[in-house]
């Protein structure tokens, strides 16, 4: 049996933002199923009192001074972007 | 086409270089020529920058002549196709990135430049350097230049297969899981991962920012060596680049091992391993032994947990970062969608591949309320093990050596409906992206024809000792001159 159900990958599918087929959705839940039962050799692990690693290097915040130093690529930047308008990025309306 | 010259190492071409036998034209035009000859049945490169690198080669001619050149001023390289290049175009090999040309420089890439290297093209990779074979890319398959029914590995298996053949001096891949090392090792070339943080991600295109780390794919240690001499150093655009001055490695290169302690962790000697490859890595032991080095039994015992930590950081971190890719400021942008929310749906449904989605989906599930202690929690603790786990092992010994890869190159298509099958290829070299300590591969022989790799793992910083094993080992075997009939 499935470790996760059509229903929670067609949750997902909205979170993450992937339009998915129920073909897809499908495939997905099988494949993520078998994956997550893969992963549940961790549980056999005693992690009581273990301090989290999320990185393997200590990570200090870096600081700079608050100046623009990527002006001059304004025009290239903006070559990317898919709907332009001037120096503006053209957006769908959030509301409608 | 001369085919001596692009069979040369880097550091053979700097010296015909600077004697005045080559110059960089010659060199650059060899390449190109190499990869027109052969690179519609190796496919190792996404672009290739024909006229930029002729104009770089006459730039590097001219600062040769001034006597001016760096150790690599000259040399054709490929970058791979994840690493920004500024003006020249950086897909990822995925849809969503087809028409994307950055605005500026990664680090690395901005390095080699000013060192005069000379960029022929930028090498295929799985779609955002997420696989095993290469055959996730959304572009086409690399084949590796031993077996062309072969994958070369991945997910850096454009540039290893384009060092591998000639079409390129050196090449620059990321390493998220194994992603330098394991084609490395699968097309008989070195493969070295530095230490997390060593080497600036700064326009890395990010899959898992803990794990990922950018690395040289070379033909010999020496290569490998003065690659990362030239890309290795901190730099303030890249928040987790370590304070660190690095020496200049050149330094480790030595030919005994006296007094060299190295251990044999008896974890990674997996079920399931080709016979061939344990042959090759016991071999390559002995002969480590003849050159003076002790060795002994290390143990790692949470080993076999490191798959499964992986692939709940690797697919969280990979959630979050490429949640940036929406349609709207840059890459593929789906127009035809009657709203906002339909069309980042149908921008992210078409834009991405198979295996993109399911890691993201992948994560966003481990990373949502209710399974993040379950899975990421837990993953972030069990890391904390393995890590502890080398530590305490590098207490006792220099470096710690096993196979690179469980299995020499498999057959195109053998493993892509089975994404735990191929995620099996990566279970010998991710400890060392959990742990962030510097790992490299050196070919070791060949398991029926097909080239199998030795890795060496260090301590964090510890590039130095891992070049020394590697470099004496290379020098006294003869694996590193075997080269592919194409």
């Amino acid at each position: 049996m499935a470790r996760i159900t059509s229903d929670e990958v067609r949750h997902l599918s909205v979170l993450t933002r992937i339009g998915m087929t129920d073909e897809e959705v499908e495939l997905m839940r099988d494949q993520m199923s078998n994956i997550l039962d893969n992963i549940d050799v961790l549980n056999q692990v005693d992690t009581e009192g273990v301090e989290p690693t999320a990185h393997s290097v200590d990570v200090v915040s870096v600081m700079r001074d608050d100046e623009v130093t990527n002006d001059k690529f304004v025009d290239e930047m903006m070559a990317n972007a898919p709907q332009r308008d001037g120096n503006h990025i053209r957006v769908r309306a959030v509301l409608d | 086409m001369d085919k001596s010259l692009v069979n040369l190492t880097a550091h053979e071409a700097r010296d015909m270089l600077d004697r005045g036998d080559v110059s960089s034209l010659e060199l650059t035009e060899a390449s190109l020529e190499r990869i027109e000859e052969i690179d519609d049945r190796v496919k190792a490169f996404v672009t290739v920058t024909r006229n930029l690198a002729l104009e770089q080669a006459r730039e590097a001619d001219v600062r040769i002549a001034e006597g001016n050149a760096a150790p690599l001023t000259g040399i054709p390289m490929q970058l791979k196709d994840n690493i920004c290049t500024h003006g020249v175009p950086t897909t990822c090999s995925s849809r969503m990135l087809e028409e994307f040309v950055p605005p500026y420089d990664a680090s690395v890439a901005e390095r080699l430049r000013q060192e005069g290297a000379v960029l022929v093209g930028k090498g295929n990779l799985d779609e955002f350097a997420m696989g095993s074979s290469t055959e996730n890319s959304a572009f086409f398959p690399t084949h590796n230049p031993w077996d062309l029914e072969r994958v070369p590995g991945g997910s850096s298996g454009g540039p290893a297969a384009a060092v591998a053949s000639g079409e390129a001096f050196f090449s620059l891949g990321s390493d998220t899981g194994g992603s330098i090392r394991q084609p490395g090792s699968l097309c008989g070339i070195v493969g070295m991962k530095p230490t997390y943080g060593l080497v600036s991600r700064y326009g890395l295109i990010a899959f898992a920012s803990s794990l990922d780390q950018i690395g040289p794919l070379t033909r010999d240690v020496r290569d490998s060596v003065i690659v990362l001499n030239a890309i290795a150093g901190h730099d303030p655009r890249d928040s987790t680049s370590i304070e660190f001055q690095p020496p200049d490695y050149t330094a480790a290169l030595k030919t005994d091992l006296k007094g060299m302690r190295i251990g044999v962790p008896k974890e990674y000697f997996v079920d399931g391993m080709e016979s061939g490859v344990e042959e090759a890595t016991r071999k390559a032991i002995d002969v480590l032994k003849s050159l003076g080095a002790e060795i002994g039994e290390a143990s790692l015992p949470h080993t076999s947990y490191a798959l499964a930590v992986y692939y709940i950081i690797a697919p969280s971190e990979c959630s979050a970062n490429l949640a940036r890719y929406d349609g709207v400021k840059y890459g593929f942008s789906e127009q035809d969608a009657d709203s906002m929310w339909d069309a980042y749906e149908k921008t992210r449904q078409r834009g991405f591949g198979p295996e993109v989605k399911r890691r993201i989906m992948l994560g966003t599930y481990a990373l949502s309320s209710g399974y993040y202690d379950a899975y990421y929690l837990k993953a972030q603790q069990v890391r904390t093990i393995i890590r502890q786990e080398f530590e305490s092992e590098f207490e006792k010994f220099d470096a710690l050596v096993m196979a690179t890869s469980p299995t020499t190159a498999f057959k195109l298509g053998e493993k892509m409906d089975d994404p735990v099958q191929m995620y099996l290829n990566d279970v010998l070299t991710l400890p060392a992206n959990i742990a962030g300590i510097p790992g490299i591969s050196v070919p070791s022989g060949l398991s029926n024809g097909l080239p199998t790799g030795l890795q060496i793992m260090a301590k964090p910083l510890g590039e130095e000792a891992m070049f020394r094993i590697a470099y004496a080992y290379e020098q006294a075997t003869d694996w590193h001159n075997m080269t592919p009939e194409l």
